[in-house]
């Protein structure tokens, strides 16, 4: 088996699922100058609402492509309304306060999401029905199987919809005023609070997307499987430059990538020292790194700009 | 309901305070539907203040503020932007990263429709809508002047070309009043005289223009009416010859008796 391949591969389908995570907060603090760190809970409700959607509708003897496609539309929407709804309840009262105390309010809605989320779904792992099964193939001395292909294919097309919907639509063009200059969009007529949870909502439903991906991909759900996810797009945000989204894209598969063939090779380089389990170490030293040595991100140059 | 009047614009015994400063004290302004009518005043005389009340930027905090023959005592920015006032920035407020092009189409926005759905359904309307809104920012960088390549980002035009753009996409928004923040700031004389026939064509279209201005020789060359604020009071209006004279005039702007 081709170890570098392998690792390849399984980079690209979790920096996939990164990326989309990460355009979550980068379109948020674009507009906003807020890192949301409820946005990794988003990712975990959409899960969870998409395997119980899907467990339901299979339980009723639904077709399994519609049974899928279902529980992923009630996921996104679902996301959509909870995006709509931190905003509005959380943010919005605090956007003429003090930056830190939106953060320290998204920290708390981080767990008061993950508490409900316990108290609906409980602590245990469950197990995602995934209705058919993942053929894998060999693909070069690696192997890939169908849902870790249709990840990526999903996710690519995203992006480029999104791209497509930020640079060419009557939207798109308000959201990049909006981020650009909140005193001169409202001038023109742009309803900024519109455009906020418009925002909100189109990040969220890339998190129930990114969601489902996850639990298909790994077959668990769990609670608690927003928290790291989210720090990790976080750190993909920062890595591409947070406010940028091709940054977020970028940093998002390249973290995919680093964490992949970090865990894939810190036991020959350490000699068997460490192991794959200190996979999540990469990530942040990543982020670390980053920090110190290009704050601004790899494509980011906004962020002097706005401190 | 009272007959229309003949004001697009009236303010009456308006007030705003920040805190202890008293910004604007009990100014009423008329302002004639086509006329373009000028603010000046010293440094610090509430000009902008005015501007921003106007806006929408501002809620006052007594008097009346009324629109086109309605109410616009309390209105949220964008609202009084449907409404049909549009406005330039003394600090000019492009959206820097974006087009010439993308900054007009901005402007655009309140006029235009096309909602998610039809952007992503991409129907004929969307389409034929999104072609107009180009379309027309094309114009309007045509009728200010702006003989640039319009994929250029507004940040990477010259000062002069900036301040047009900014009008141009205040004039997207189809506006009945046109609020210009010092648009000849910086300007050099050539820029000053474009400028001057720009607001003329403007005015001919039948759009009412406010000006706050510092040049005097443009303001007194281009203003039907002037109002001079001094300490957040309205201190003279009229005609541009009667204002020159005006003593509270003199006194405010050269702190004395000079003649």
């Amino acid at each position: 088996m081709d170890i570098l391949l392998q690792q390849i591969i399984n980079g690209l389908v979790q920096g996939s699922v990164y990326a989309l995570v990460a355009l979550g907060y980068t379109m948020v603090y674009g507009i906003l100058g807020l890192i949301n760190f409820a946005h990794g809970e988003v990712v975990m409700i959409g899960a969870m609402i998409a395997l119980t959607v899907l467990k339901a509708l299979l339980a009723a003897a639904f077709a399994p492509v519609l049974a899928v496609l279902l529980s992923l539309l009630a996921a996104m929407a679902v996301c959509m309304a909870l995006g709509y709804s931190i905003e509005r309840i959380a943010y919005r009262p605090l956007r003429n306060a003090p930056r830190l105390a939106p953060l320290i309010t998204a920290i708390g809605v981080s767990i008061v999401l993950q508490n409900l989320a316990m108290m609906i779904w409980g602590r245990e792992y469950h197990s995602f029905p995934l209705p058919f099964t993942s053929v894998s193939h060999q693909f070069g001395g690696a192997i890939v199987n169908d849902v870790q292909i249709g990840i990526v294919i999903v996710a690519l097309v995203i992006m480029l919809g999104l791209m497509w919907l930020v640079h060419r639509t009557r939207m798109g063009r308000a959201m990049r005023a909006v981020a650009e200059n909140p005193a001169a969009s409202v001038l023109m007529g742009v309803d900024n609070n519109r455009v906020i949870s418009f925002t909100f909502m189109l990040g969220s439903a890339l998190a129930a997307i990114a969601g489902f991906m996850v639990s298909a991909n790994y077959g668990i759900v769990h609670y608690y499987m927003g928290f790291m996810l989210g720090l990790k797009a976080f750190t993909a945000a920062v890595l591409g430059g947070i406010g940028n989204l091709r940054g977020a894209m970028l940093g998002g598969v390249l973290l995919g990538l680093i964490e992949s063939l970090g865990a894939g090779y810190i036991g020959d380089l350490t000699g068997g020292f460490l192991g794959s389990n200190y996979q999540d170490v990469f990530a942040f030293f990543v982020l670390i790194a980053v920090l110190i040595f290009r704050p601004s991100g790899l494509l980011g140059e906004k962020l002097a700009e706005r401190a | 309901m009272t007959p229309p009047s003949e004001y697009l614009i009236e303010l009456r015994n308006v007030g705003k305070h920040f805190g202890g400063v008293v910004a604007l004290a009990d100014v009423s302004l008329h302002i004639k539907q086509g006329e373009i009518y000028g603010l000046i005043g010293p440094n610090g005389a509430g000009k902008t203040t005015l501007f921003n009340v106007v806006t929408g930027l501002y809620q006052l905090d007594s008097g009346a503020f009324d629109f086109a023959g309605k109410r616009y005592t309390h209105c949220k920015p964008h609202l009084l932007a449907q409404a049909g006032i549009a406005r330039t920035f003394q600090n000019i407020r492009l959206f820097a990263n974006m087009s010439a092009l993308e900054n007009i189409m901005v402007g655009r926005h309140l006029r235009t429709h096309t909602g998610i759905w039809g952007a992503l359904t991409r129907h004929a309307a969307a389409r034929a809508e999104e072609r107009a809104t180009v379309q027309r920012a094309r114009e309007l960088l045509d009728y200010v002047g702006i003989d640039r390549a319009h994929q250029t980002l507004a940040k990477h035009l010259s000062y002069g070309e900036q301040r047009r753009l900014e009008i141009a996409r205040a004039l997207a928004t189809e506006p009945k009043l046109l609020a210009l923040d010092e648009p000849a700031a910086g300007m050099n004389a050539t820029e000053t005289v474009a400028l001057k026939a720009l607001l003329q064509k403007i005015r001919a279209s039948g759009i009412t223009v406010l000006l706050i201005e510092h040049d005097v020789k443009l303001i007194m060359g281009l203003c039907d009416r002037v109002a001079v604020l001094d300490y957040g009071k309205k201190i003279a209006e009229g005609v541009p010859e009667e204002v020159r004279r005006d003593k509270a005039v003199i006194a405010a702007y050269l702190g004395g008796e000079v003649a």
